[in-house]
This record gives structure tokens, sequence and C-alpha cells, in this order.
């Protein structure tokens, strides 16, 4: 596939079905329909009085300053990088302002989404590649699509909040300017503070109501980076000393005056509805008020969460079966018969005669498996719901503010803005909060229960059988070695669609190929000359969802093993055949910084070996060295290293977190997780069956961030998907046993 | 009611004997850094200390608690200097921060047991508490920081 410019050749028509790789959303995402004030910020309808606004993202009253953050916060820092973008420009020190959660509104569109809804691979930097980007930018910014997820919040607001902020202090020194008879250009600012020329310093708050007399200065430019006080270097995130002090209140921790605690038991057939209970007996448990019939089950208020659960699961319920396959051999079937024109989703890059290439040389065929895998973040979902006549207001810790405000509102009959919604901390996500389970059943609790607060929480059991997974998936995938060269690789997927599934479930289906199933599989940058990367899309399977990296958690497993089969099949060094046949220079970067990391020098011996994958997702190129021991208690993880570039790394501490974070992700899933369905329902239901990595098997994880690429990436997802691969490349190095499955622990033990 | 002592102070609760500690702790007392994370001593998150031992609180019933002593990290002593809590300030261990209240209360009662442990105990003592963002690096080198802090203090 040689040179980039290739890929700027495809033919390539901007309508519905090319956004996204598939994305197009429906007419709920329309931005004209919620606009909350007529300028279009929603922090203007607020406003106290002597009270300022620039922008959705800074707040100014006579005795605070409030920062929006304009992701929601599921672990990974943004709680704090985002106001502190903000921070930087104004001068502000971490102390001098408060942070609030955005609420839903179209203002916070997510532009991070441009890349990888555009159909291009991301080192793709061609002008054809640039015009669908923007225009898939525009296509954002009028369905006000308000999203956390895809690693995408730095890449959105990188930019967006710098402005805001150097708008607010350009602003603010205008009225001070004004107020003190001085010049703009004499004028400064530090610490909270406009500083005149005499040294007079005037606090910001004290200038809010003369900054809400004058027109914002719109044309502020952010700082070099040079000039950084807080970003890019270490610095205190600010949500740390309140978690460690256990002071942060997640969702789970909220209280209201008068509320009751609701607990649910729900088909475990997802989606399918209740026929018959018989809550006899749970009716006369301790502490139970009431037990509500809802639409795929019950749930039982009660003075407390946990005689609420106790009573729940004494409910007796009849279920409607499943809609997919009750057992999960058949869910393999399924994929198995599922590589058929009918059931193509997307050929999604093509390069040179497959055909021909395939017949050249050795052939080398494998078939890998990855299996449904759940979500579960250590906070189960929750959420505080009230209905009154006048809608309904509902406390949840969530990723699309206004996709909440829609399923709330269609599941009790209400519209959409009669839906007030308040964002929480969350205790981890991974995707899972970007689903409703928790949303849907609380609307129809509280709808019941009008009038009183309703503090749902799912019991851990409950959590396992309502997640919707990651998606289930098989490749087929063919290639060809001659000459000491890979001459020829068919990557082709058969999985369920978890980004179509999830907008689906959010009210805006799509009927194009779900692009996250292109993840990992056609974005490989490899001088291979004959490429085709084809997914087909697994049809009556269960539900599937965004689990952190998606499509690429499974493609790049799947890719990278497969590329390591062709490299020593070609009798080729892993490492070195890498960085000789990546096609972009900043990529090829990635790869030899990960082996000057890990003093690379090909096999190890006395069973120890090391495995390398390369993986770009999300925009970001991503290059991990395992290294593996075989002792007498199973494979041992000895050491990890990681090299990735972001472009700009901003927050350096939490960028280190965040890596490492996900490898233990990557890795730990890897091992030993799937979910299995029997008789309809998942038969993993707490952490002792879905335990993925404990602190006894997690290695050494050494982390370098490079910032060569041009653009400003994300970091949340991109270390998850090498890890596998990586894993398995070592194993493979130390034991010459190939595992093309997951979860590994059921081909070789680990210690 | 069922008597205890939380934190210093008195309280009683009006539930029943086998109500977990957990659940009287966060949804009667209303003091919430012990955490529901699974229910069935598989993740740590509700770690407390009942009479100076580290305990699994979704595994106490309340009428064994009884007349006991139960300090929650809120509680603890001297808590602006404790040195396990500046160790995990310090090192930034929390991403969602949500198991780390339980994991301090597992590292506390590490470190009253083994003044300076090796990475092997810190696993044997550390290995029920889960953490699904995998912040397990930063946990270890908290703990050692905080030993050596604690060693300073003597």
């Amino acid at each position: 596939m040689g040179h980039m410019q290739n890929l700027s050749r495809r033919a390539f028509v901007f309508g519905s079905a090319a956004i996204a790789g598939g994305i197009a959303f429906g007419a709920y995402g329309s931005a004209e329909a919620a606009v909350p004030s007529a300028d279009g910020n929603p922090l203007t309808a607020g406003l106290g009085p002597n009270s300022v606004t620039f922008n959705p993202w800074v707040e100014i009253s006579p005795d605070k300053i409030t920062l929006i953050a304009q992701h929601a916060d599921i672990g990974q820092g943004v709680g704090s990088v985002q106001p502190i973008m903000i921070a930087e420009e104004m001068d502000l020190d971490p102390g001098q302002f408060e942070i609030r959660f955005a609420g839903p509104s179209p203002a916070y569109f997510n532009t991070g989404f441009a890349d990888e809804f555009a159909p291009f691979v991301a080192a793709d930097q061609s002008p054809a590649a640039e015009e669908a980007r923007a225009k898939t930018l525009e296509w954002l910014r009028q369905a006000g699509l308000q999203m956390t997820g895809g690693s995408s919040t730095i890449p959105d607001t990188y930019e967006k909040l710098r402005v805001a902020g150097a708008v607010a202090r350009e602003t603010l020194k205008a009225a001070a300017a004004k107020r003190a008879g001085v010049a703009v250009a004499d004028l400064s600012t530090q610490s909270g503070h406009v500083i005149l020329p005499n040294g007079t310093k005037i606090a910001y708050v004290d200038l809010s109501a003369d900054a809400a007399k004058i027109p914002p200065v719109l044309d502020a430019k952010p700082r070099d980076p040079s000039k950084w006080r807080l970003l890019g270097k270490p610095m205190m995130r600010l949500d740390i000393r309140e978690k460690v002090m256990g002071e942060l209140k997640f969702g789970i921790d909220m209280k209201m005056d008068g509320m009751l605690y609701a607990s649910v038991k729900l088909n475990p057939a997802k989606g399918q509805p209740l026929k018959s209970y018989d809550a006899g007996k749970a009716r006369a448990m301790p502490g139970v008020k009431k037990i509500l019939e809802i639409k795929n089950g019950i749930a039982v208020i009660a003075t407390n969460s946990w005689y609420a659960m106790k009573a729940a699961d004494a409910v007796v319920c009849e279920w409607a079966p499943s809609a997919y396959p009750a057992e999960q051999a058949d869910h393999w079937k399924v994929l198995e018969s599922s590589f058929k024109p009918e059931f193509l989703g997307k050929e999604w890059r093509k390069i040179g005669d497959i055909e021909g290439g395939l017949k050249t040389g050795t052939l080398v065929e494998a078939e890998y498996r990855a299996p449904y895998v759940a979500h579960q973040p250590l906070e189960p979902l929750n959420g505080i719901g009230l209905v009154t006549d006048n809608g309904m207001e509902i406390w949840v810790g969530h990723q699309s503010p206004r996709f909440v405000q829609w399923v709330a509102a269609t599941a009790i009959g209400l519209k959409p803005e009669q839906v007030t919604f308040h964002n929480q901390w969350t205790g981890g996500s991974f995707g899972h909060r970007l689903e409703y389970e928790n949303v849907r059943v609380l609307a129809e609790i509280a709808n019941q229960m009008k009038g009183t607060p309703i503090k749902l929480v799912f019991s851990r059991e409950e959590d396992f059988l309502q997640d919707i997974p990651r998606q289930i998936a098989i490749a087929r995938h063919r290639g060809s070695v001659d000459k000491s060269k890979i001459v020829a690789a068919d990557l082709q997927l058969a999985s369920t669609t978890p980004l179509k599934g999830l907008l689906e479930r959010s009210g805006t289906p799509s009927k194009d190929p779900d692009g996250q199933l292109a993840a990992g599989l056609w974005n490989v940058y490899y001088d291979i000359p004959n490429f085709r990367a084809t997914s087909y899309e697994a049809q009556g399977l269960s539900p599937s969802t965004t689990w952190r990296s998606v499509g690429a958690s499974t493609s790049g497993f799947f890719t990278e093993s497969f590329i390591d089969e062709l490299i020593h099949a070609a009798g080729l060094d892993p490492m070195r055949a890498r960085i000789a046949m990546c096609t972009v220079p900043h990529y090829r970067k990635v790869l030899e910084t990960v082996a000057e990391m890990s003093d690379w020098k090909g096999p190890l011996g006395n069973g120890r070996g090391r495995g390398v994958a390369f993986v770009e997702s999300f925009g970001t190129p991503t290059a991990e060295v395992v290294e593996v021991s075989m002792t007498d208690r199973g494979i041992r993880i000895d050491k990890v290293w990681v090299a990735v570039d972001v472009g700009k790394v901003v927050d350096p501490v939490n960028f280190e977190n965040q890596v490492q974070g996900g490898v233990v992700w990557g890795l730990g899933h890897a091992i030993n997780c799937e979910l299995t369905y029997a008789k309809g329902a998942v038969q993993q239901t707490n952490y002792n069956h879905h335990e993925a990595m404990r602190i006894y098997q997690c290695p050494v994880i050494e982390v370098r961030g490079l910032e060569n690429d041009p653009k400003v990436r994300g970091v949340g997802e991109p270390p998850v998907p090498p890890a596998a691969p990586a894993l398995a490349n070592a194993i493979f190095a130390a034991t010459g046993k190939r595992i093309r499955e997951m979860p590994f622990n059921k081909f070789i033990d680990f210690v | 009611m069922i008597e205890l002592t939380v934190n210093g102070i008195k309280r009683q609760v009006d539930v029943v004997a086998g109500m977990p500690l957990l659940w009287v702790l966060r949804d009667e007392l209303g003091i919430t850094s012990a955490k529901y994370g699974c229910g069935v001593a598989q993740c740590g998150a509700c770690t407390v200390q009942i009479d100076g031992m580290a305990v699994r609180s979704c595994q106490a019933h309340i009428g064994e608690v009884a007349g006991k002593s139960v300090v929650t990290l809120e509680g603890l002593p001297k808590k602006e200097q404790h040195p396990v809590l500046q160790a995990w300030i310090e090192h930034q261990v929390p991403q969602c921060g949500y198991c780390q209240t339980g994991q301090i209360m597992q590292a506390i009662s590490l470190l009253d047991l083994i003044s300076n442990p090796t990475d092997d105990e810190i696993n044997q003592v550390m290995s029920g508490n889960l953490c699904r963002c995998g912040t397990y690096p930063r946990i270890r080198a908290a703990i050692h920081a905080a030993a050596a802090k604690k060693m300073a203090e003597k």
C-alpha cells in the first residue's frame, strides 16, 4: 500500500452513507430543536445578577468563577484537564474556580469525532481527507452531537477551551481598561486578577458586572505552548485529593430529602419483556414499600438499597425468551456462517491484486476469535430520578447528556426538553455509561412514584446481566509470504456491530456499515502490496456496544497477531520487520522508540519471550512490547514497554496513568474474561467469573509519550488494542504456542 | 436498635441484624467512603476497620458488629497528615477513584502488619482489591512511599 496518496484517491461521496465510514445520525440530533438561548450559549439562561458568561465554558459571578467541564469524567481525568485548559489561558490557579459538568446542549457538540467519523485512515492527511473531516465537523455542529467517547476529549477541547479561556481573559482586561481608563495593552493578568499599570489588582469576580456590559473579545488567541504554566508539565489532577480523602461524591453517593431506594430485577434476555411475576414473599420483607411492574421486569421500592436488592432477588419472574440464540455455541455458529455476501458490511479497503497475491509464495491462513466481554466499572449503574407534573429531573453519570434526555423522555411519554439532566462523577465506565439500562428503568420507576425522589442502584449481578457487551467476532485472515516479504493480506471479519447498536438505542439508527468494524482492520500501515479488509455484520445476536477501544479491541488482536504469523512465516524478526514495513514516518518512530526502550535484540530464549504489536486507534499510533516467562505456575508477564504518539502531551502524569491503565485493561481481559450465554442470560454475574487483572499479575509498565503527530490525539483507549496481540505474540515467542482466541487462559495457564 | 461506634461516635440503627455493615454505613448513616462494588468480597471497595482489623464491610452483618468500633476512611486519625493518604496524593494514584478508599484502608492494614513490604508482599495483601482502571503500578509505588514516610517518622 506504500504511499498515503493512494488512499486519497479512493472514490468518496459525502452523503449520509459515507459519513463515519458509516455513521449517520437521525433527526433527533438536530441542533435547532434544542437551542436554549438566542446566542447559543446554554449558560446565559441561568446567569444570576451582575454575572457574565463569554461562551459555554466560562461563567463569572460576583462571588465565584465556574468553569464548565463539557466531557463526562469517567475516571480519565477530564474533569480536571478541561478546566485547567481554560485556567491556563485565564491565568487562574487551581482552587480559584469551581467545576461544573455541562448540561445537555448542542453548544457542546463534539468536534473531536470529525477525524474518527470521516472515511479516511488517520495517517491520511491529504487535502481530500482534510476536506472530508471539515465536512464531518460541519455535520457534527449541525447535529449537536454531545458525547464523551472515542478518546476524543483532548482532540475536541484542546483548541476550543484554550480559546474560551483567552476570550474570557481578554474580555476581562477590556472591562478593566474601560473602568480604569487605561489601554488594554498596558494591562496584564495574574492569578485571577487583572493588573493595572500602577500595580493595582482587580479580581475577575469584581469585573463580572462590567464584563457583562461589553461584547466579548472574540478574536483572542491562545498562547503558544512554550508560555504554559500548567499544561504540559507534571501537575496535580484537581480531583485527586478529594478522591483520596473519600470526600468526592460519586453518583451512587448522592442523597436527597424524602428519597426512597429502588432496585430492579430485569429480564436477563436483554430487551425482552416480563411475562408474569410473583412478589408474595418479597412484599413481606423488611423495608419494602412497594413493588412495581416495569416494561422488562420489576422494581422494589424500599427504605434502603440493601432491602430493595434483597426483595428484588426474592421476586419470582417469568420472562419472555431471548430474541438472540439462548446458548453460546449458537452465537458462534451464527458468526461462522456470516462470511457471506448477504452479511457484507463493507469492503473497507482494497489494494493491488489480492487473489493473485495470495497465490504467490506460501499461503498462511488463520482463524481468530474474541468473545463478548463486560464493562463492569466498579461503581454499578445507578441514578436518582424525580418525576413531577412538569417533567423529570435525573442525576446520573452519563457520557451522552442529550441522549439521556431522549431515552428518559421516550420511556415515559415526555419531550426531551422536559428532562433536566445533572451529570455526576462516575466510578469508571469503559463504555458502560454510553448505554441506558439504568436511565430507562429509572424513568419508568420515578414516573410510577411521582413526587418522590428515587435512588436506583443496580446490584452487581443485575449490572452484569444487563451489561450490553463488547462485540463478539471471528476473523478469517489469509496472507502470503514470498522471498522474505509479505506479499498479500486478506483480512476478513464477522462481528456484531457495537456502534450501530449504540446509535439505535440512542434514538438515531443508522443503516450504514458499522465504522468500528473497520478499526484495527483497514488502518494497517505496512507496505503490503496486495491488501483487502472486509467486514461482515452478524445478524440476530446479542446487542453489543462500545467497550474501551471498541472495534480495535478485537480487530487489533486479530490483525497484529496475523501480521506476526506472516512475519514469522517469512523468517523475519517481528520488530525489525514491522519497522521496515511501516509506511508512515512518525508511526515508524513509535515502533523504533519501543524497540529502543525495550532494547529489542531478537529472541530471548530460556523460556522467555517478547512480543510486539502496533495499532493506531482513534488516530493515536501505539506500539507495545510485552515480555513473558514460562514458570512452573504458568505464564508470567514480566514487563511492558509502551510508546504512544499523541501530538501533544497536555497532562503528563495523568497521561502515564491512562496508558498504564489501558495496558492493564487490555491484558487482563485478554487473559481471563468472557461473557457466555446460557438460556438467554450471561453466566458471569460477578468479578469472580470475570476478573481481569489483579495487582499480583500486573507487570512493570514503562511509558513514553511522543509528540510528532501533526494533530493532538487522545489516549484513553489507544493503549488497549496492542496489549492482547503483544501478549499473544510474546507467548508464541516463549513457548511456540500461537493463541488465536481470547480469553487466553482457555489455552494456557497464567501465574 | 443496634448500637455501634463509628469513627469514634456512638450510633444506633434500626435495621435487621443480617444487614451488611456496608449498607448501614452508606444508606443509614450517610458515610459513603466505603463503596459497593460486588457485595461478595471480590473487590475490596468496601474495606473498613472493625476493632482495628481491615474487613470487607459487605460481609460483616450489622448484628455481629454491635458494640464494636468501626473506622472508615473519613474517621482515620490525623487524616491530613496520614502517610498513606499523603503518598496516595503525591503519586496521584486514582483515576476514577471508586476503589481507592478501599485500597487505602487495605494498604493501611498491610503497613500495620509489615512495615516495609516487598512487591510480593504487596501483591499478596492487595490482590483482593480490584481496580478496574488499572492503577496497580501507582498503588505499589504509593505503598512503598508510605512505608518510607512511616519509617522516617519513627
